[in-house]
């Protein structure tokens, strides 16, 4: 077959400001009245509200725009049996695809054929129905996916060994634990096994054994010749899984090629210049977390490099120690939380990490965070680097909770100045990640 | 092979009915669940489908029967007031049904696709369960009163068309709720006015009295305009040979059903291809 599962051609989805809000007669007898007077209060005060594209919304707004193309002019094919991944920034518009391909909301202009029935893993058991039983939510879940009942009952026995529940099948699922809930909803849906499968940042959920096991379905899936549409902000996962990328940037293509390649480009274009990430940036960045709209946990809301005297910079000596600080908003109270903050080579090697709670002094304070603002210092010693740059990753982790990711997020670079003065080193020609200053003994043998 | 062509603008009337077809399994499966989900965790449980319509009939027969004293035409007042109850009950619960099909599904219908002309078609057949069962108590009360008791009334041809008048509510019901269900996207106002709107609706709908009541010829005319007055005439003549077996009446209630039907399909359509951008 040379039919391309997914055809799509010039898709654009547009969104009219200002009148998305108006939801009350009352509202739209006001508004009438002020465009009669000609200003409209409520203008500025239309919300997609839900969707990750609202930074870009709102952008538009303060532009003066009337609409705002979430999606423009977008077209590619996806031939049978190809994984592609799709990357991008928060809001860049990905979600927006996988909507109109998954048929939940219509484009504003342009097209898409898909061949073969299409099955979605967005946001897994949305319809499950807590009064019923887990047997029950299964056929119903499964046949709002399209199935037919004897197709869901065909996989009955595999979906609930999958989900791992055993006699709590026959229980409302209203006295499931959220793990248990999951675990069900996308057994279901990784069984569905239609030709074309939409996957949309699942792996977030779960605890780690479960993911683990979710990752090994989505390889299947992936290795069994279906068409793969894989929306995740997980680098290694695209790496691993895909067989394409294709990076979308401001509601548009930007690039279609290999993961690697797509994955560079993303990293290397969003690298944050200067030693600061402000809130927006990582908004836009980060990976993971509960919700698309933000953390309802712990909001990262700066990532600074600094050198042991409060300067900002983002060049340092080998033989400076320099730290890392965190900010971050906690907005309820969060027990065990763990940043862990990394440094990569260029082609996103991770080789020096450490987290915060190996300082046992200081562990109890990340126990249990109360509401409010932090900051969190974590100070790398000198000795280490080589000469070279590094990059920075930075992960918010809330054990069962969430894991929030800043892959490649900050550049830094080490002047090696050599330990020994009167030698001449040669440590780069050798491409060493690190240079640590090491202890040495020489003895006669014997 | 499945084969879907997603386009920018589908016609506005273009409705795939082949594909809600295709859908069949999980209409079946939403009216298994609203069936077993609704009175759960209830003592009474299912008893409830009985016990509304019944509790209603009560209180008509103590409020309109005995203490107002409404004429029901000589008809026993339990067999009266329970024909215009079941009935109404089975439209309004299409209605309400339908109405909410959109505003209240939103978090699924956010997620997953999937025909959405499915919920408000699965309120047509929940509701008909629960009127299956209303009807075996209707005929329960109704043998009772026509065989034990000096009743005057007299069944007629007309139970024939009883049938017709039931799919007939269910489709105005589906109509109504269709229009709604569109509308409370726009206005949310309308999810609190409508149980207000339809209790109103009710008292105007000759239920807790005979439409012979009605005389002023303004109001007459308005009266028959309501296509539920139509229904409930007809069925109480058809079960009492009291009423009014009105052709033209229920011509014109067919005619009003037909066009709220249709266009109520139409309009649903266009809404639900894009309200989840607006919620």
């Amino acid at each position: 077959m040379t039919e391309p599962a997914i055809s799509i051609r010039a898709l654009g989805k547009c969104y009219r400001l200002g009148s998305i809000n108006r939801h009350t007669l009352v509202e739209e007898v006001e508004h009438l009245w002020h465009r009669l007077r000609g200003r409209d209060p409520l203008q500025h005060m239309g919300g997609i509200g839900h969707s990750a594209t609202e930074a870009r919304r709102v952008e538009a707004e303060q532009r003066g725009t009337e609409q705002f193309w979430a999606l423009r002019n977008v077209s590619f094919d996806i031939q049978p049996g190809e994984v592609v991944g799709i990357i991008g920034r928060n809001g860049a518009g990905k979600s927006t695809v996988l909507k109109i391909l998954s048929r939940i909301t219509e484009p504003t202009e342009g097209e898409a054929i898909i061949n073969g029935r299409i099955g979605s893993l967005l946001e897994v058991g949305t319809g499950f129905h807590p009064e019923l039983t887990g047997r029950e939510n299964v056929f119903m879940n499964g046949t709002i996916l399209g199935l037919k009942r004897a197709e869901v009952a065909a996989r009955f026995d595999e979906i609930v060994d999958f989900a791992d529940l055993g006699q709590f099948i026959d229980t409302p699922v209203k006295r499931y634990s959220s793990g248990m809930y999951v675990r069900l909803a996308f057994a279901v849906a990784a069984h569905l096994e239609t030709e074309i499968m939409m996957i949309d940042e699942v792996l977030a959920v779960g605890d780690v054994a479960f993911q683990k096991r979710c990752l090994g379905k989505m390889k299947e899936v992936a290795g069994a010749g279906r068409t793969v549409l894989f929306v995740s902000h997980s680098m290694s996962t695209i790496m691993n899984l895909c067989t394409r990328a294709i990076l979308i940037d401001q509601g548009a293509v930007s690039l279609d090629a290999t993961p690697a390649t797509v994955i560079g480009k993303y990293l290397d274009r969003n690298l944050v210049e200067g030693a600061v990430v402000n809130e927006v940036e990582i908004a836009a960045r980060v990976e993971g977390g509960v919700s698309r709209g933000g953390s309802p946990y712990v909001r990262l809301t700066e990532i600074r490099l600094q050198d042991t005297q409060g300067v900002t910079k983002n060049r340092f000596d080998s033989t400076e120690p320099f730290v890392v600080v965190v900010t971050f908003t906690c907005h309820q109270r969060v027990n065990d939380l763990r940043i862990i903050v990394g440094i990569t080579d260029e082609s996103g090697i991770p080789f020096y990490g450490s987290q915060s709670t190996d300082d046992q002094s200081n562990a109890e304070a990340f126990y249990t965070v109360e509401p409010g603002r932090y900051s969190a210092a974590c100070v790398i010693p000198a000795n280490v680097f080589s000469d070279r740059q590094y990059f920075l990753n930075v992960i918010a982790l809330y054990p069962r909770k969430e894991d929030q990711r800043l892959t490649k997020i900050l550049k830094f670079a080490v002047d090696f100045k050599g330990y020994n003065p009167s030698i001449q080193y040669g440590c780069n020609d050798w491409g060493w990640f690190i240079w640590p200053k090491l202890e040495w003994k020489l003895g006669p043998v014997g | 092979m499945y084969r879907t062509h997603i386009k920018a603008s589908r016609a506005w009337w273009r409705i795939d009915w082949a594909e809600i077809w295709e859908y069949r399994d999980l209409l079946v499966l939403l009216v298994q669940r609203d069936l077993t989900a609704i009175y759960k965790q209830t003592i009474l449980g299912p008893l409830w489908f009985i016990l509304q319509p019944l509790l209603t009939t009560v209180v008509f027969t103590l409020i309109f029967g005995k203490v107002a004293g409404i004429s029901t035409e000589g008809v026993p007042q339990f067999v009266f007031y329970m024909s215009g109850t079941v009935l109404w009950n089975y439209f309004q619960g299409v209605l309400n049904h339908g109405a909410g099909s959109l505003a209240s599904n939103t978090g699924v219908l956010s997620k997953v696709y999937f025909p959405r002309l499915v919920i408000p078609l699965s309120g047509v057949f929940t509701n008909f369960a629960q009127l299956a069962l209303n009807t075996f108590i209707f005929l329960g009360f109704y043998l009772y009163f026509l065989l034990f008791t000096a009743s005057g009334m007299h069944p007629n041809m007309g139970l024939f068309l009883v049938p017709l008048l039931i799919v007939e509510c269910a489709l105005m019901g589906l109509g109504f709720g269709l229009w709604i269900s569109a509308l409370t996207i726009r206005y949310r106002d309308l999810r609190f006015a409508l149980p207000f709107l339809t209790q109103l609706w009710m008292y105007a709908t000759p239920i807790v009295y005979p439409a012979s009541l009605v005389v002023n010829p303004h109001w007459k005319y308005l009266l028959w305009l309501n296509p539920m007055t139509a229904v409930i005439e007809f069925a109480r003549y058809a079960f009492t040979g009291k009423g009014s077996a009105d052709v033209n009446g229920l011509s014109l209630s067919w005619f009003v059903t037909t066009v709220v039907l249709t266009s109520g399909l139409f309009l649903f359509n266009k809404v639900q291809r894009t309200f989840v951008d607006t919620i």
